[in-house]
């Protein structure tokens, strides 16, 4: 597989994190995150004006920084990726509307891509010490606030999507359980932390059983809110955190190595914000190992919403030829790629390593 | 709850503005698949919690949002759907001010562990409540 050699610059401003990045081929350069976690904390949640706002302040500064830590000027960039679906509207436009007018202004291309594209390549980024992309084709469990997907990478840009939760996200899933028992957010993270202490001796509804790949967590929030409701002052907070953390891990780990098996992947990756979950990576990897499936779980910065993996997705598009025009749009909902007529593509190059 | 829903959404054109009120885990999803179901949309219907706003090609064409995440709505673009779609909302507190006719489904836990108590007030009048209704939940669910 190639990558554009680069140095490209990429942006992402799809949610609550403003980021830019630059690559050189594989290796990232340079990664920033501004986030605007402490704004959601001083608004008490999003005020999407705000936010889109917050992404324009937030910008040059973020490029600016991209820029300096990778001690690339401007003018030596030789191509712009933007994430452009899906997310917030106003969000994404900060973004687009960035890339479009470096573009023009450095008659350098520009390309728009899939937020999840950049999940899925993310395990391909070389940084500080990690190196170790996967091969084609294998199967990455791909989970976060917004998403829980499992997706069977064939090739870059063909994607075939095994099994997806029918409704909450996994993520939601500990935020949600969180809030109901009056941990603070990031829930992910609270949660994690008081299960250190706990047993995990209350029993949780596991979502949808038989044989399946998707995935449903509405029901197990409705329990641990009649669990909440009906303990009251017995609740054991700590016992309930470390429930909530293995019924949820243990649900992902198993379907995932059971959506490896079923598909003969012997490589998984797994991405996104609830990968930074010890837990979850300890089960994952207790289980793959079991099954003889290597596990790739790439470093927390690339696992949270940045731009190194947005690079990534478009930095193969751009070497194959790819481009957008100056009509590029942002959407709000979008089908990851899957575009079946991709042509194959030979190995990794590690040239650009 | 899905089948209320199919029932309901007989009364909804394109244009119409439905509330869903309840607390976390009562089924204010579930109730919006019910609805997009009796619409023929096939496939899943998740939380829009994280993207705030999901939108459906069926015919009416519907708007699925959610405000949990957000302290105000300021900037969302809502108001651009209330004329063209049937606009399901959860968390509606969050709206500030609201458009004016809308229609407002409460969901509420019953006593038993499925029961769910669903009322719907219709705009500007008063309230007709439902039968105590058993959850239907997906087949494949356990627990």
């Amino acid at each position: 597989m190639i990558w554009h050699e680069g140095p490209l610059l990429a942006i992402e401003s799809s949610c609550d994190e403003t980021c830019a990045a630059v690559l050189r081929g594989r290796r990232v350069l340079s990664n920033i995150v501004a986030s605007q976690a402490d704004m959601h904390e001083r608004w008490g949640g999003v005020v999407p004006e705000a936010a889109a706002r917050a992404h324009v302040d937030a910008m040059l500064p973020v490029v600016q920084d991209a820029l300096s830590h990778a001690a690339v000027g401007l003018d030596r960039i030789g191509a712009i990726v933007v994430t452009n679906r899906p997310g917030l509207i106003g969000a994404l436009s900060v973004g687009l509307t960035t890339a479009k007018a470096l573009s023009f202004a450095l008659r350098v291309p520009m390309i728009g891509v899939h937020h999840i594209e950049g999940h899925l390549l993310s395990p391909f980024a070389v940084i500080d010490g990690y190196n170790d992309p996967p091969n084609f084709p294998h199967l990455s469990l791909v989970v976060s606030g917004g998403h829980t997907e499992l997706v069977h990478v064939l090739a870059p840009g063909r994607y075939r999507l095994l099994g997806q939760s029918i409704d909450d996200a996994a993520g939601e899933a500990f935020d949600k359980s969180a809030r109901l028992m009056g941990l603070p957010y990031p829930g992910g993270r609270a949660i994690q932390e008081r299960a250190r202490a706990g047993k995990p001796r209350y029993a949780l509804p596991r979502g949808l059983k038989g044989d399946t790949f998707d995935f449903s967590f509405a029901g197990f929030k409705t329990a641990v809110s009649r669990l909440v409701e009906k303990e009251g002052d017995r609740l054991n907070i700590d016992d309930l955190a470390s429930s909530v953390q293995e019924t949820i891990t243990e649900v992902l780990s198993a379907r995932a190595v059971a959506a490896a098996e079923s598909v003969g992947a012997k490589t998984m990756t797994v991405v996104g914000g609830v990968a930074a979950n010890q837990r979850l990576r300890e089960r994952l990897a207790e289980l793959a190992a079991r099954s003889g499936i290597r596990l790739i779980v790439p470093p927390i910065e690339l696992c949270t919403d940045n731009a190194a993996m947005i690079g990534l997705a478009g930095s193969w598009r751009l070497a194959v030829g790819q481009r957008d025009d100056f009509t590029l749009d942002a959407f709000p909902n979008a089908e990851l790629p899957a575009d079946a007529d991709e042509p194959e593509l030979g190995p990794i190059d590690e040239s650009f390593a | 709850m899905r089948l209320l829903a199919g029932e309901w959404v007989k009364r909804w054109p394109a244009g119409t503005v439905v509330l869903l009120d309840g607390p976390m885990g009562a089924g204010k999803t579930t109730f919006a698949r019910g609805v997009l179901e009796a619409l023929g949309h096939v496939g899943a219907v998740r939380s829009p919690t994280f993207n705030l706003l999901h939108v459906y090609d069926t015919d009416p064409p519907v708007l699925h949002a959610d405000l949990y995440r957000l302290s105000a709505a300021s900037g969302l673009g809502l108001e651009d759907y209330f004329d063209t779609h049937l606009c399901l909302i959860e968390w509606p507190d969050r709206l500030g001010a609201l458009p004016g006719q809308v229609w407002r489904v409460k969901i509420e836990f019953g006593e038993g562990e499925s029961q769910r108590v669903v009322t719907l007030l219709k705009p500007g009048l008063g309230a007709g409540t439902s039968q105590p209704a058993p959850s239907v939940g997906d087949p494949r669910m356990e627990g």
